[in-house]
């Protein structure tokens, strides 16, 4: 009966201002009529004031010569090149600076949070006032110091330091050293290189399976960086070691020849990778610390070195913690680069504050940065997403 | 059995070598290993020969009296340049003769943010010593306030409106009488204002000459933008999180996506677009403050840093805590502001603290857009001619004032979690 009566409830009817639906739907519809009436304020003021102060809008601007000088390009770029260009060589110049301070400041962060667990008190205790002395001061005023170290202590071109018999010259204009002439065999090398790095990982697989079936170990790693590097060696000597070089020489007021890295990409790099692994090492540390105690002594008790028991077995299961933190640590490199700006490496946001400053376009400009970031965050997320879903534990 | 000495006769053995005493801790600490041992010989060589010729510069060489950049070249470090022009670098151009105020303010938010960390003054207290503390701040920044009718209406209208929601079938009879009065005369009053029939009166204090935002910098710039960032993106991030939470798929789509897009960003680009974009978005006439663009930047950036860790805090609660509140029969404001909010921000105060070095660290961003906080003021004492070519002891004397700010908080916050952890440790 009480089952039966249960079952067969007629369904409460209430009046429609009480009903959690109907209620949450208004709601909701107020919301968004708020949000779009703000919009719609703001947008029709924009209009307005675009209007009368005579600013055109629209991306046609893009097409038009910049005008202006980049002082570090990684392709081709003079005054006469389009917004578009410049705006393009801003965007290579943040992924290369984000890159390179990605790997350069996860290698660094691991040693560091590796070395405060040191047994070595000397040690730990380096490793430690490193991280608190470079966590608790604002990146941009460490890039300050070391943009004015750089620019002042070291001497002008005409007394620059040269060393190895007058090839390398560190001067406050940067970092000149000789390159090799460009020649048409660096293609073919370069290709050699990825087929080299495809062969050194097909290698590394067959040593992990012949591993896994026989117990035989294979020195897979330096057996790869041997494949992958003598590659292009062996295409370089086939085609007759080509060595003719570019050196830097004194020209006037300034070196030629060669190449350069420049002071502003210097401060820049070194900064975000000395502030960022001290991030870096606090997530390796807590990571190595999450896991359970009997792992390290497991590893003791099988008779693993100190060294051999980190790579094998600590590192490897701590990753798991340490991925998610350190996919936050990857995206701050890239959005803390944009601090170039202060110092005048020519980043995405520089190009786009000059090209604001000169076709006063704010609005089309601060778009493009923000997509420009938003496609960059959401891929190195993406990415890591993926890998974080690769070594995380398997569990049936 | 017969290497068992008889009582009495028991031969004392003496404590292992290795554990006692100060070479003991040397030897377990520092040379445990061949391997070791290396490392620390190496250390000692390279940490000796660094700090001695740190020291040659910045302590035997250095010069600490000189009167123009002139005296200092060619020695060691110049800290006269420091004892030259602390004062710019803390208060910037605020007028010379009354750099009091700015200390003063300082202090104020400094004892405010101290009194805050005082766990017995997490109640109503907080309240008082906020109120007063901001207002004593801006009273000494800015010189005078102006309190207009319509901000005591407001504030009587929002007391009666809370009070009204959250005491609902709780509070006494009278004491709703009082909220619905409270927001009676609030209601009616702006209704009033705004047709016009009120006049704009407004309450003036006016005890110091007034000074207006460009002229201030240093500290107080970098302590106003970090403390009030946070104490106003504090709400809207409750809100964010809440709204990410919710059921209702249209409002969890908007805070998703504002959240989304704010962390995918750089501060720099919402600096850059409060300071060029907001004058767009505004109808002609009406100007904003410089000063005031750089706080909405900030506090629209932190809104979504900090939704995303209150959220973490919500997350942890268990579901028991939503579903006995809704048994009590509370309704959505009172579960939230009286048992879900209370335990979840508990959680989080220690990732908060942590926000809140990372902004006071990024506030020195705002330099970007002209504004003089304390990087900036530092940036500038490098411009005067007199003084050219000494950076490094100015950048080590701001780093040193940054690094004392953000290291105690760290600490606090350290100290916190344990203390906030012992009731639920095991």
């Amino acid at each position: 009966m009480a089952v039966e009566a249960l079952g067969s409830t007629p369904r409460v009817r209430v009046v429609p201002w009480n009903d959690p639906v109907v209620r949450g739907w208004v709601f909701q519809i107020v919301v968004v009529g708020l949000v779009g009436a703000l919009a719609w304020y703001l947008v029709s003021n924009t209009m307005d004031n675009l209007a009368r102060q005579k600013i055109a809008s629209g991306f046609d601007y893009l097409g038009r010569e910049a005008g202006f000088e980049i002082g570090d390009t990684m392709i081709e770029y003079s005054p006469a090149s389009t917004y578009a260009r410049a705006i393009w060589v801003g965007i290579l110049n943040t992924l290369r600076v984000a890159v390179l301070g990605i790997i350069l400041s996860t290698i660094l962060g691991t040693f560091l949070g590796i070395g405060r667990l040191s047994p070595n008190w000397l040690l730990s205790k380096i490793c430690e006032w490193y991280v608190e002395g470079f966590r608790n001061v604002p990146l941009l005023l460490w890039l300050f110091l070391f943009y004015k170290l750089i620019s002042e202590a070291f001497p002008g071109p005409r007394q620059a330091i040269s060393t190895l018999w007058g090839s390398v010259f560190l001067s406050n204009r940067g970092l000149y050293f000789p390159v090799p002439m460009a020649d048409p065999i660096h293609k073919w090398m370069a290709v050699a290189l990825l087929v080299g790095i495809l062969g050194a990982i097909m290698q590394h697989r067959w040593a992990k399976k012949r591993q896994e079936a026989t117990g035989q170990p294979f020195p897979s790693i330096s057996a790869g960086i041997g494949v992958a590097l003598g590659m292009p060696i062996a295409v370089w000597l086939a085609a007759g070691a080509p060595s003719s070089m570019s050196w830097p020489a004194l020209k006037g007021f300034n070196f030629e020849g060669g190449t350069v890295i420049q002071p502003e990409f210097t401060a820049l790099l070194v900064g975000l990778v000395l502030y960022t692994s001290a991030f870096v090492a606090e997530i390796v540390r807590s990571g190595i610390l999450a896991l359970h105690k009997g792992q390290s002594e497991a590893a003791a008790a099988l008779g693993l070195s100190r060294g051999q028991a980190m790579r094998l077995v600590l590192l490897p299961q701590a990753l798991r913690v340490i991925v998610p933190p350190m996919t936050s640590q990857f995206l701050n490199i890239t959005k803390n680069s944009s601090l170039a700006i202060a110092i005048g490496y020519p980043d995405l946001v520089a190009s786009i504050n000059v090209t604001i400053n000169q076709t006063g376009q704010a609005i089309e400009n601060v778009l493009l940065i923000m997509a420009a970031y938003l496609t960059v965050s959401l891929s190195i997320s993406a990415f890591m997403n993926w890998y974080n879903k690769r070594i995380s534990l398997r569990e049936r | 059995m017969t290497d068992v000495a008889p009582v009495g006769e028991r031969r004392q053995l003496a404590p292992p070598v290795d554990d006692s005493g100060a070479l003991g801790w040397i030897r377990r600490n520092l040379f445990s290993s061949w391997a070791n041992g290396i490392t620390t010989v190496v250390l000692i060589v390279a940490v000796g020969w660094i700090l001695s010729w740190f020291l040659e510069w910045a302590v035997f060489t250095a010069n600490f009296t000189a009167a123009s950049g002139s005296e200092c070249r060619a020695q060691g470090a110049c800290w006269a340049i420091v004892g030259e022009k602390w004062r710019y670098i803390f208060f910037g151009s605020f007028p010379y003769e009354q750099h009091w105020r700015p200390l003063f303010a300082v202090i104020a938010m400094l004892a405010m943010l101290i009194l805050s960390s005082d766990r017995r003054m997490w109640n109503w207290r907080l309240i008082v010593i906020w109120g007063v503390g901001s207002f004593i701040t801006f009273l000494l920044m800015f010189g005078e306030i102006h309190l207009p009718l319509s901000l005591f209406l407001f504030v009587a209208l929002a007391v009666g409106a809370v009070g009204l929601i959250l005491r609902r079938n709780i509070g006494a009879a009278g004491e709703m009488n009082a909220y619905r009065a409270l927001a009676a005369i609030g209601l009616a009053g702006l209704v009033l204002r705004i047709a016009g029939i009120l006049p704009a009166w407004s309450l003036a204090i006016a005890p110091l000459s007034y000074v207006e935002t460009n002229l201030w910098g240093g500290l107080p710039v970098t302590l106003i933008l970090a403390t009030y960032g946070l104490v106003f993106a504090f709400p809207y991030g409750i809100l964010l999180a809440l709204g990410r939470r919710s059921e209702l798929p249209l409002i969890k789509g908007l805070c998703v996506g504002f959240i989304e897009l704010i962390r995918g960003v750089p501060l720099i680009s919402l600096l850059i677009m409060a300071s060029v974009m907001l004058p767009l978005f505004l109808p002609s006439g009406v100007t904003f403050d410089k000063f005031l663009r750089a706080q909405v930047a900030v506090i629209l950036f932190a809104g979504a840093y900090i939704a995303e860790i209150i959220r973490g805090g919500l997350q942890s609660l268990p579901k028991g805590q939503f579903e006995a509140a809704d048994a009590m029969g509370l309704n959505y404001v009172q579960k939230t502001a009286l048992i879900v909010l209370p335990q979840a921000l508990r959680v989080v105060i220690p990732p908060l603290i942590n926000t809140f070095i990372g902004f006071f660290k990024d506030t020195s961003l705002v330099l970007i857009i002209g504004i003089f906080d304390f990087l900036n003021t530092a940036n500038q004492a490098l411009v005067d001619p007199n003084w050219a070519g000494f950076p490094g002891e100015i950048y080590l004397f701001a780093a040193f004032i940054y690094f004392i700010f953000c290291y105690s908080m760290s600490r606090y916050s350290k100290r916190l979690e344990i203390e906030l952890n012992r009731g639920t440790r095991r």
